[in-house]
């Protein structure tokens, strides 16, 4: 079941930005895209687990600040050639509002 | 609703490979401008007449070397209509006329029809049997007649020329190639060279008469035989004449168009009537014509950018190199070879090997190259050729190619003929020479980008581009692609850092959106190559109007602060000159001991780096430090880094100038200021050269008499000792000249580039000329970056620590209890 938690108000975010959510299980990077799409990802890189929030975006990827590694932010997917997954959680803005729900592996571990 | 709106119509005349390549790129860049008809005199699509040769040899077919098929066209919606001549263009009516009389009116129209084969006028040219060699009827009517018959003359010992007597000879006749003059090829080749040549060709079975005047063409109903100057005749089934080009013009100039040995066009490939286009052999640019296609498809691309109106690209001429398609003998050739009273030459003579290299240098520059037998560093020498790269540091391994440079890896380029097809050319993806060749050669690949999407190699770090563009040049050999064309800025454009600093200028464009939109950038926000290389260049361009995007900024530029491994941060305060105080140590003491930082370390650059900082404690951090009078030391920047100093006379025994007092000046005025890389500099009060002057971007070396100024050096990844600049008498010269030099660099570096790589790239005369020579100019160069330091002097620690600049950068946006 997906509880749905308020974090912040989108403006709070820069465009082609990202802000963090701290929560027991660890860091998640929430991102904004150009078109105030937003997506919620773990803030770790598959690679060494650098932190993706503090990554350029462009369209709906990041690049991560250690080692250059593209992640799709829909999916969590590094863009080939690069291989790997990071965790994805769902992220939504009404009125302004994001909104974030956790799913159980994050918030577990 | 959309599709009623009537297209402009584009009409081409000459279905070719300048024409074609000019049509691509044009849909490339508005691919619903224009309705497109095509016109070309030939029964087929379009083909890579390049590889005609080869296929005369027999090592390629007809199907082989075909570019666009009929079916291309249809999938583009463009018109092709084959097998018909334009006969006349009425400028008028706008329209264009064929041999059968049809009128097809354009709103723009393109010449691409190319050259033909010289024809010498000589008694009995008409005869069957004698025939050109430009296109695949040609070729048919060759293989033909050498099933039929024997013997073969080909007038021409030029490149054409040679390679239609492989062919022919490869199909079985016997081959005898007439030259006027003593050496082969000698638009391309010395003496020497030619001689090298001629030999090998000769131990193949070809047979020369040179220096020969043929006379006439002799025979009833075909030709039967050849006769020259000195009364001699030689049996012929066969005549090839391959004595030139003459660009194809005809058309134009009875359109009443401006035609000299060419069409005559502007750097935007317009004719005298603005609305018809000329690209490909037929045209006459800056008076040069051009008989090999890498310019040609330089031509296009910029035809293809006006077309498309957009309007600012320009075309500057092109230097071409050569190299000749005959399977087994490596011939290279470029530029200007010819001897003359200001060159010098470097020569190597390998006779046991069969090598021969001669490169021609003209004010320390390469301006010629021929190599025979070795040419694997043809594409080396040629990019350093058009580059203008200043030599004089390497002059004596020159000859020897880059493989022998040793240079560290900075032109990162080695012999791939060599390795064997096992040696791996991609560390990162594991993918072997063999892998790419077969890749190329199957797939049919012709650029970096095909071989990365379809190999992998070199799509990762990236230091192996240069082994896959050699590959790559080496596969291809003769065939077009692996002309070296300027590198694309990143994957979104294929726009040069050059061609995106000139036009930011040049359309006044102040916005990171308005030069990707205005440039066409592929891809919807660029991407971390390309965004902090234009928020640089608009920084750069546009002091106090353009507004830094922060996110466009790598991590540490825009935290103002090292990301470490673990996503913790290092922070190094600003010690003037590497001079600190008993205040200042106390308070990093402090700071260190209150936020439980874990350590503290001594730079390289002469001062003190706190390292693992957590990012949220950064503004307090820095609250404490700005409190004990310290700034940022920028030591994440692309910017002014660190200025080391020995103490100098104030001190030493051995100083002869106040090496510090000179060191906090310069840092004084420059800190805060960006450039494309970062910038170190380091002051040294005597030649003991204690603050390790001599390996800094700008290092200044004290002596009695004043001060010695060096630069573009490295000690990273590179190690490179400096240049020397020049030699000033006073403390306010050394800070004017370094601050122009810095100032010059910042205009036209391109991002990322250090200034050791600037230097190489524009040559240290040129530089000097513009930062010593020029009075007016350095004053010029120092009050523009007087002018952007103003805007740049605020300490961005301070406005984040206590005027509460980027916020929300350094919190959390929430934290959740339980999840
Ligand atoms: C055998 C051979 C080997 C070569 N090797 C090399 C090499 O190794 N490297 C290199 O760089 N270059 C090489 N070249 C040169 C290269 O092929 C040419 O520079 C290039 O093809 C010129 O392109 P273009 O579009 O200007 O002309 P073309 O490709 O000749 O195209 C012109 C077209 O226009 C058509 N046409 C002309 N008039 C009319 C008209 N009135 N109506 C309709 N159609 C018309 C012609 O039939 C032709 O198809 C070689 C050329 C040949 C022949
Ligand atoms: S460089 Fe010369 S002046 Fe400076 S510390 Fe060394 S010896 Fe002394
Ligand atoms: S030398 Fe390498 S490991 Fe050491 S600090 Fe520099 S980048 Fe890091
Ligand atoms: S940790 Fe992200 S690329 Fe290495």
């Amino acid at each position: 079941m997906t509880q749905w938690i308020e974090i912040g108000a989108l403006d709070e975010i820069p465009r082609l930005g990202s802000r963090v959510v701290r929560t027991p299980g660890g860091n998640i990077a929430v991102f904004r895209t150009e078109s105030d799409e937003v997506f919620a990802l773990d803030d770790r890189c598959p690679h060494k687990g650098g932190p993706l929030s503090q990554g350029i975006v462009h369209n709906k990827r990041v690049t991560c600040p250690l080692h250059n590694f593209v992640i799709e932010l829909a999916s969590g997917q590094a863009v080939a050639p690069d291989e790997g997954c990071t965790h994805t959680h769902p992220a939504k803005v009404e009125n302004g509002t994001v909104w974030l729900a956790l799913r159980q592996a994050a918030a577990v571990s | 609703m959309l599709d009623k709106v009537i297209k402009q119509k584009l009409v081409v005349i000459g279905n070719g490979m300048a024409g074609i390549r000019t049509v691509e790129a044009l849909l490339e860049r508005a691919p619903d401008l224009y309705d497109i008809t095509v016109f070309g005199s030939e029964p087929y699509g379009n083909y890579n007449r390049i590889l005609l040769s080869p296929v005369l040899a027999g090592e390629k077919t007809v199907d082989d070397i075909m570019l666009n098929t009929v079916e291309w066209y249809e999938d583009n919606n463009i018109t092709l209509r084959k097998g018909e001549t334009i006969t006349m263009i009425d400028r008028r009516t706008c329209e264009v006329v064929t041999e059968a009389g049809d009128r097809v009116p354009y709103d723009r129209l393109l010449i691409a029809t190319g050259s033909n084969p010289i024809m010498l006028p000589l008694p009995g040219k008409d005869l069957p049997g004698v025939i050109g060699f430009r296109d695949i009827h040609d070729v048919d009517r060759m293989i033909k007649a050498s099933t039929d018959y024997r013997n073969a003359v080909v007038i021409g010992g030029g490149l054409l020329g040679l390679e239609a007597a492989n062919g022919l000879m490869k199909r079985g006749m016997n081959v005898t190639v007439v030259h006027l003059l003593d050496t082969l090829m000698e638009r391309q080749l010395d003496p020497v060279a030619g001689g090298l040549l001629r030999k090998s060709l000769e131990e193949r079975g070809m047979v020369f008469k040179m220096p020969a005047q043929t006379q006439a063409i002799l025979g009833e109903d075909r030709v039967t035989g050849v006769r020259f100057g000195d009364g001699t005749e030689l049996a012929a089934d066969l005549v090839v004449m391959a004595v030139g080009i003459r660009p194809n013009f005809e058309l134009a100039k009875k359109a009443g168009l401006h035609c000299e040995r060419g069409i005559v066009v502007s750097d935007t490939m317009q004719t005298y009537d603005g609305r018809i286009y000329a690209v490909g052999e037929c045209v006459q640019h800056r008076r040069q014509v051009y008989g090999l296609v890498a310019p040609l498809f330089e031509q296009a691309k910029v035809c293809a950018n006006h077309l498309a109106m957009k309007g600012f690209a320009t075309y500057d001429g092109s230097v071409t190199s050569t190299k000749l398609k005959v399977t087994g003998i490596d011939l290279f050739s470029a530029g200007d070879f010819a001897p003359g009273p200001d060159k010098e030459e470097i020569v190597l003579q390998d006779a046991n090997r069969g090598v021969y290299k001669r490169i021609i240098l003209k004010d320390k520059k390469i301006v010629g190259a021929v190599l025979y037998g070795d040419t694997i560093d043809g594409p080396w020498y040629f990019q350093h050729l058009r580059d203008g790269t200043d030599v004089s540091h390497m002059r004596e391994r020159l000859v020897f190619g880059a493989a022998n440079l040793g240079d560290g890896g900075v032109s990162g380029q080695n012999s791939v003929a060599a390795m064997s097809d096992e040696t791996e050319i991609c560390g990162c993806n594991g993918v072997c020479k063999g892998a790419i060749v077969k890749a190329i050669s199957e797939k049919k690949l012709f650029t970096l980008d095909d071989v990365r999407a379809h190999t992998k190699a070199s799509s990762s770090c990236g230091s192996c581009t240069g082994l896959v563009e050699q590959v790559l040049a080496f596969t291809l050999g003769g065939d077009y692609s692996a002309a070296p064309k300027v590198k694309p800025l990143c994957k979104c454009t294929d726009h040069s850092h050059d061609d995106v600093r000139r036009v930011i200028v040049e359309q006044q464009l102040k916005t990171i959106p308005a030069v990707m939109r205005f440039m066409e950038w592929k891809t919807l926000n660029g991407c971390h190559s390309c965004r902090p290389a234009l928020n640089y260049y608009l920084l750069a361009t546009w002091p106090g109007e353009y507004r830094d995007d922060q996110q466009s900024r790598f991590i540490n530029e825009r935290v103002h602060a090292n990301i470490q491994k673990d996503g913790t941060y290092s922070v190094v305060p600003r010690m003037w000159g590497g001079v600190t105080t008993p205040r200042e140590l106390r308070a990093i003491a402090d700071v260190a001991e209150k936020f439980n930082i874990p350590t503290v370390k001594v730079t390289g650059g002469q001062r003190v780096d706190l390292l693992g900082v957590k990012k949220e404690d950064l503004p307090a951090v820095w609250a404490d430090l700005n409190d004990a009078g310290m700034v940022s030391g920028h030591a994440y920047a692309k910017g002014l880094r660190t200025v080391k100093t020995c103490v100098g006379s104030e001190w030493c025994r051995f100083g002869t100038q106040d090496s510090t007092g000179l060191g906090i000046k310069l840092e004084k005025f420059m800190w805060g200021s960006w450039t494309p890389a970062k910038v170190k500099l380091a002051v040294s009060g005597c030649p003991r050269n204690c603050a390790e002057a001599t390996c800094k971007d700008v290092g200044v070396v004290c002596v009695d008499s004043g001060y010695e100024i060096h630069f573009a050096g490295a000690a990273g990844l590179h190690i490179k000792g400096t240049e020397f600049l020049t030699k000033v008498e006073s403390e306010d010269e050394a800070l004017e000249v370094i601050v122009a030099l810095t100032q010059l660099y910042r205009e036209e570096g391109w991002y990322l580039e250090r200034m050791y790589k600037w230097c190489d790239r524009v040559g240290l005369e040129q530089i000097r000329k513009r930062v010593v020579d020029d009075v007016k100019n350095r004053k010029a160069l120092f009050e523009r970056f007087a002018y952007s330091q103003q805007f740049s002097q605020s300490d961005p620690w301070a406005e984040r620590a206590s005027r509460g600049v980027d916020r929300n950068e350094f919190a959390p946006l929430a934290e959740l209890e339980l999840a």
